[in-house]
């Protein structure tokens, strides 16, 4: 779960980290009077949208008068911001940061994440940080320094001082910096984090160490300990229908084709896409419905497969373990006589009670396709989304 | 003499007296796997399914020589459940629990790391349907009936990709010595190549058959391994060819993050480490087939 800069900006000052004075806007008065606040002559308008890259994207600007903020806050307040990484539908932003602007000295870099093939945390750091940090990974590795942190121990101080000299904060910003980097590792435990990432952290022309921007992830599976954690979910920042899913408890991932899927496990709903691909279908979403779906749960899935107007043909494909073929055959039959449905739909089942779920779907008189295997079946919802097409003409 | 668990495997299940430890643990009884006990703290010297309980996992090794166990132990307190069978001389976990914190698993593996390899616990999952070795024992929660006993070891992620591949080789009639579900978290008890290294040593399996996904190192380090250390053949199937760049499918694990780890690039990789690959999701029984028909 992703958290906005200011949110995690808070946490961090908890934990000893030095952040610039800023204050929250909702509205275009609000932004002005926080700049009034705070001292000083720059003032930065810093978009809050669950995103990175928000920079080239211009949802930071820099204002010299609090006219400037005025006019930046009207600009970015209920706008759509496009990042390399929200995708071409963009983030809605309808929260600014409004921070004191900073005298940039020099521009760091310092992370920390779980890196699941050590199976540790790790602590990555570049003296040269900004923007460019990605592309720096990949032209010069070298000036990327990862120190691996041992679970039962924790971060030392002896790895935190390698750190900050190879940042380059010696002598006087020493004690600092181990106070910082050590600060946001205890952040990342104790709060369950899954990424902590501060790009830049600045040194000032004053000398202080700052962290300038601030983005933090955290664990799903750990929300139900980290009750302040999980209040600071900003549903605006997700997917409508991801929303919705995650509340019946499905797993859904909205994509550019027409088929919907619904399909149990992630794996062979991945398998499954795939082999509509290779049919010459494009799948419209990822649905995994998981284990124990009842029927109202498989109504759900329908109904959030269907919200999809741009769905021609619909795809179940579960292979029951824990699950049985007659609860979901039900759950079909359910679904599709409650819903108005307007695509075909296939319905492949396999494994635990499938001659029942199949003897169901057969007694309901729906006009149900049915496949038996998995190349028949996304070949049949293929030929059947093809039909639709060319009957809507 | 199938590898990780056999009809004469101890078997005791943690979280026994619970609704979803009771429904699988009748499933593994009837199956016929050699279930011994449970373990629910505090419910200790009840009987439960005909079965003893026990409070402390030490006490089922002591008292009922249990040697394996299953671990259906809510999220919030698995690791911990996990942790007590490793300590207590248990010699394999099976995980099923889905939704363990990452950072309890980053725990829990340092914990395992702290016993020499050779009295360490192994561990699979969490979040995986479990191991089957057919017609012999099940410890997890599959279909039992989709799956026939024969020559071929299996290990994925995936839970139902892998009754997938097993209905699909039943068809053919190919049968499988031992099926094991890795699981699909960030941070797992065994990876591929662990498996890879059980069935090496496993004198019923003559095929391996990996089923992997797109995100993460794990496959290929399992393709370099059979490369340099597998007298078998090894087939597989990578999910996720047309899975999007950076998002997140279902599986924590399978996301593609960086440049190697997309299911087309795992693919080119294990062809060059001279894995055989399965084409499409629908001819993993075909694609096994084959090969078995070569050797």
């Amino acid at each position: 779960m992703d958290i906005h800069e200011y949110q995690a900006k808070e946490i961090l000052a908890e934990y000893g980290v030095k952040i610039a004075e800023g204050g929250l806007a909702y509205t275009v008065e609000e932004a002005v009077q926080r700049s009034r606040e705070i001292d000083g002559n720059v003032w930065v308008v810093k978009a809050q949208i669950h995103s990175g890259a928000r920079g080239k994207a211009g949802g930071i600007k820099v204002c010299r008068t609090h006219d400037e903020v005025e006019a930046a806050a009207e600009a970015l307040l209920g706008k759509k911001l496009v990042t390399h990484q929200t995708g071409p539908a963009g983030k809605i932003c309808s929260r600014l940061y409004i921070e004191a602007g900073t005298d940039i000295a020099r521009e760091l870099y310092l992370s920390f994440m779980v890196d699941r093939s050590h199976e540790r945390v790790i602590m990555v750091g570049s003296a040269q940080g900004g923007m460019e940090i990605e592309s720096l990974a990949a032209t010069n590795p070298k000036a990327i320094v990862k120190i691996h942190v041992e679970p039962a121990v924790g971060l030392q101080d002896f790895q935190a001082r390698t750190m900050a000299f190879a940042l380059g904060l010696g002598e006087d910003l020493l004690n600092h910096a181990v106070k910082t980097i050590k600060g946001c590792y205890r952040a990342l435990r104790d709060l369950d984090a899954n990424i902590l990432e501060i790009n830049p952290l600045v040194v000032t022309k004053s000398n202080e160490l700052i962290a300038l921007d601030a983005k933090m992830s955290f664990d799903e599976n750990a929300l139900f300990r980290r009750h302040r954690i999980a209040e600071l979910r900003d549903k605006t920042q997700i997917d409508s229908r991801e929303v919705a899913a995650a509340e019946a408890s499905l797993s859904y991932v909205g994509l550019d084709g027409d088929i919907g899927c619904m399909i149990n496990g992630a794996g062979l709903a991945m398998a499954t896409m795939d082999m509509i691909k290779l049919a010459g279908g494009e799948p419209a979403n990822f649905l995994d419905v998981g284990g124990g779906a009842s029927a109202e749960r498989t109504e759900k899935a329908f109904r959030l497969v269907l919200a999809d107007a741009g769905v021609k043909a619909m795809l179940v494909n579960i292979f029951a373990g824990i699950n049985r073929c007659d609860w979901i055959a039900e759950g079909v039959v359910q679904a599709v006589r409650n819903i108005d449905m307007k695509v075909p739909l296939v319905v492949r089942l396999s494994g635990t009670n499938v001659e029942e779920g199949r003897k169901i779907i057969a007694d309901s008189g729906l006009p149900i396709i049915t496949a038996e295997t998995l190349a028949e079946a996304a070949e049949k919802v293929v030929q059947a989304r093809n039909e639709m097409v060319a009957k809507q003409g | 003499m199938a590898v990780l668990i056999n009809e004469n495997t101890r078997i005791i299940v943690q979280g026994f007296t619970g609704r979803i430890g009771t429904f699988h643990a009748q499933e593994m009884i009837e199956y016929g796997s050699k279930v011994v006990g449970g373990v629910t703290p505090g419910k200790g010297g009840q009987k439960h399914l005909g079965l003893p309980v026990f409070n402390t996992v030490r006490e089922a090794v002591e008292q009922v020589g249990a040697e394996a166990s299953i671990v259906f132990v809510p999220p919030a307190f698995a690791a911990d459940s996990i942790m007590e069978a490793a300590e207590a001389g248990i010699k394999y976990c099976v995980s099923i629990t889905d939704g363990i914190p990452t950072q309890d698993m980053m725990t829990v593996k340092s914990f395992l790391r702290r016993f020499p390899k050779e009295q360490r616990m192994m561990l699979t999952g969490p979040n995986c349907s479990g191991t089957i070795s057919p017609e012999r024992a099940m410890l997890g929660i599959m279909p039992g009936h989709i799956y026939s006993r024969g020559n071929v070891g299996v290990v994925g992620r995936s839970g139902t990709l892998g009754y997938e591949a097993a209905d699909q080789m039943r068809r053919l009639g190919i049968g499988i010595s031992t099926s094991v579900g890795i699981g699909g978290d960030p941070i797992i008890g065994s990876s591929h190549r662990d498996v890879l290294e059980k069935l090496e040593q496993d004198p019923d399996t003559k095929v391996a058959l990996m089923i992997g996904e797109i995100g993460g190192p794990q496959e290929v380090e399992a393709g370099i391994f059979a490369k340099e250390n597998m007298s078998k053949p090894l087939v597989a199937y990578i999910a996720g060819l047309t899975a999007p760049a950076g998002r997140r499918m279902g599986h924590a694990g399978a996301i593609i993050s960086s440049a190697g780890e997309s299911a087309a690039e795992k693919v080119e990789r294990l062809k060059e480490l001279g894995v055989t690959i399965c084409p499409t999701p629908s001819l993993m029984g075909q694609t096994v087939a084959s090969v078995l028909a070569k050797l």
